[in-house]
């Protein structure tokens, strides 16, 4: 840890991976709501021959620039997927894939031919198919978190629209809200998310970090704003832990520890979240079962009791068992009953407490 | 501008593709009724009302409110979808659902506060449904689903109200709620276009009634437009049995 903050390569990886997770957490949010998650994966890979193309124009490695041609890559990407569902009878997905990978085929074409004419000095370019963290440095994160802080601020601002245009955009337009606008502005604001963190995860795997924060956030609330946060969170941890660990003379690629650790977060998030998380829906269902067998075992019991028009004489088990299939192990029950207090053990066998009976009376009056 | 028909439909004609999907529709919907649609699946129901909502292009035709375009009176219009149109499973609660009716009316960036706070529980307690405020989307049961959208269009406080079968999948109990609910509306003077698929509680529930199937086979007061005939030119031969046994229950005096 103390090396964490001695250390400025390590930090600038930190604080860079922090603030893109951040922003593809916060706004992959609308994207998994909508069910747009595979969008994120056609605009990073179409964001590459961007790259390849501002690098080839320019001729420098700015961040700046080859965020600019990367984004406009990605926004044009999508606005063709967009406008060619709307007008052809083309599908929605095969649009996406199609787009996804015509435009990375035209980016690898490119990096091809710029590594084989430029020489090995500008191989850098190759760093952003599996990103590489340990190569930022102050400018790069100044150039990610400027664009990023916009268009969290963008989110917030529009916050009521956005929503609205999650939940009900067809509603919002008979309002007289423009929601298609609404919509670009979200695609845009995707398209930023998506090209602060090419340098670092790289084109392939950067659509986990828009998809897989949100999908793990879901687990734990019910609530938008809490799911934003929480997403944002998971993106920023998952982000920082596997930058950092590539960083560390591991020799590991950034992007692949990165998409492992937002792996690891979404997995323990399906199966600990309380509500809809694997293991308490397991436990619940479990405890459940339990209550209402041990319910049924009371209620025969006072139904024993009322044949003999005092609920609360004891009846041998083998009675009581006898009212149930052999598998049930009413003696189990029964012991359970004991502990919880609404049976006694008596000469004649089980009886019901008084807590049982008034237990009983009430689960009767409910069952009917 | 007084007297002006509450809907004004002239010559409408929408098309998917180049199948015709609504044929040359003329309607005249008088300020205060309560109107139903009616006809069988593939009708053309809810493209009907999605088209005057303006959501789907039109082929041909006008549509006007008080005899105003739909866009000079957006404000006028509350819309209540079928409820199976949008992901019950999204995280939000009742009271933000209902105030999305006032987005409309907020505008552009600013947020909802007190007041629509306020004008939501209003309209959540018209729908019996104040106690659920908090509870998220997710937990709430069909019938309640279609209280919630009820009391989004409620907030929106509109003199027209286009509602595509409110009364789906809901149990006699929510059934009678809400008719009360369109009752009062309508005795507030506000105008309903309802889609509606239970033939057998038209003449009960409506003042009005248009019978489409594509075309628009008849419309006007129920008494009027709802005919054996009519119904039969609807839905095709098969209704036929089931209006004239229910003729025949009436003239009976000796059925209970």
């Amino acid at each position: 840890m103390e090396h964490l903050f001695s250390d400025y390569t390590l930090r600038m990886v930190a604080l860079g991976s922090a603030v893109l997770g951040l922003v593809s957490g916060g706004l992959g949010t609308y994207a998994v709501l909508r069910g747009q998650s595979l969008l994120g994966d056609a605009i990073s890979h179409a964001a590459l021959p961007g790259v390849a193309l501002a690098f080839l124009l320019t001729g420098s490695k700015t961040p700046l620039a080859l965020m600019i041609g990367a984004a406009l890559a990605g926004w044009l990407a999508t606005l063709w997927i967009l406008s060619v569902t709307e007008t052809t009878r083309i599908k929605y997905d095969s649009m996406l894939a199609l787009t996804l990978s015509v435009f990375f085929g035209a980016g690898l074409v490119l990096l091809t031919w710029i590594r084989q004419r430029a020489g090995a000095s500008q191989a850098g370019l190759d760093t952003f198919l599996f990103g590489q963290a340990s190569s930022l440095v102050w400018r790069d994160v100044v150039a990610m978190a400027i664009p990023g802080g916009g268009a969290l601020a963008l989110m917030l601002l529009f916050w009521k629209e956005l929503k609205l245009l999650a939940f009900d955009p067809e509603y919002g337009r008979t309002m007289g809200l423009p929601m298609r606008r609404v919509d670009l502005l979200l695609t845009a604001l995707l398209v930023v998310a998506i090209v602060i963190g090419l340098q670092t995860v790289g084109v392939v795997l950067m659509s986990a970090m828009i998809v897989a924060p949100a999908a793990a956030g879901r687990q734990w609330t019910d609530a938008l704003w809490k799911m934003v946060l929480l997403s944002a969170g998971f993106g920023a941890a998952g982000g920082v832990t596997g930058a950092v660990l590539s960083s560390l003379e591991t020799g590991l690629p950034t992007g692949p520890l990165i998409v492992l650790c937002m792996g690891a977060i979404v997995a323990a998030s399906l199966f600990f979240a309380p509500n809809r998380g694997l293991l308490g829906q397991r436990l619940r269902r479990r405890r459940n079962a339990g209550r209402f067998q041990r319910e049924t075992v009371l209620l025969d019991l006072y139904a024993l009791g009322m044949q003999h028009a005092d609920p609360l004489r004891p009846h041998p088990q083998g009675a009581v068992q006898a009212m149930r299939a052999k598998d049930i192990p009413v003696d189990r029950l029964l012991m359970r009953l004991n502990k919880e207090g609404l049976v006694r053990r008596a000469a004649g066998g089980w009886g019901l407490t008084d807590a049982g009976l008034r237990h009983a009376e009430t689960l009767q009056k409910e069952r009917r | 501008m007084k007297g002006a028909a509450a809907i004004e439909v002239r010559d409408l004609t929408v098309a998917y593709r180049d199948k015709p999907v609504l044929w040359d529709i003329d309607l005249t919907v008088p300020p205060g009724v309560l109107m139903a649609v009616v006809g069988p699946n593939g009708a053309g129901k809810t493209t009907f009302v999605k088209a005057l909502l303006g959501l789907l292009p039109v082929s041909a035709g006008r549509i006007r409110f008080f005899d105003a375009p739909y866009e000079a009176s957006r404000q006028q219009i509350a819309y209540v979808p079928q409820r199976g149109s949008v992901d019950w499973d999204f995280p939000t609660s009742v009271l933000d659902v209902v105030m999305m009716g006032r987005y409309g009316r907020l505008g552009w960036i600013r947020r909802p506060g007190k007041r629509e706070r306020e004008q939501a529980r209003e309209a959540l307690a018209r729908v019996g449904m104040e106690d659920f405020a908090g509870r998220q989307i997710r937990q709430l049961s069909g019938g309640q689903q279609q209280r919630v959208f009820l009391a989004r269009a409620l907030v929106q406080d509109a003199r027209v109200y286009l509602m595509d079968e409110p009364f789906q999948g809901v149990d006699a109990v929510t059934e009678r709620a809400i008719i009360d609910l369109l009752r009062a509306l309508r005795s507030e003077g506000r105008t309903l276009l309802v889609v509606h698929h239970d033939l057998q509680t038209v003449e009960e529930y409506f003042d009005r009634v248009m019978l489409l199937n594509v075309r628009r086979i008849a419309s006007g007061p129920v008494e009027q437009a709802f005919t054996t005939e009519n119904l039969r030119l609807t839905y095709g031969g098969r209704i036929a049995f089931l209006r004239s046994a229910n003729a025949a229950d009436a003239a009976d005096p000796a059925a209970p």
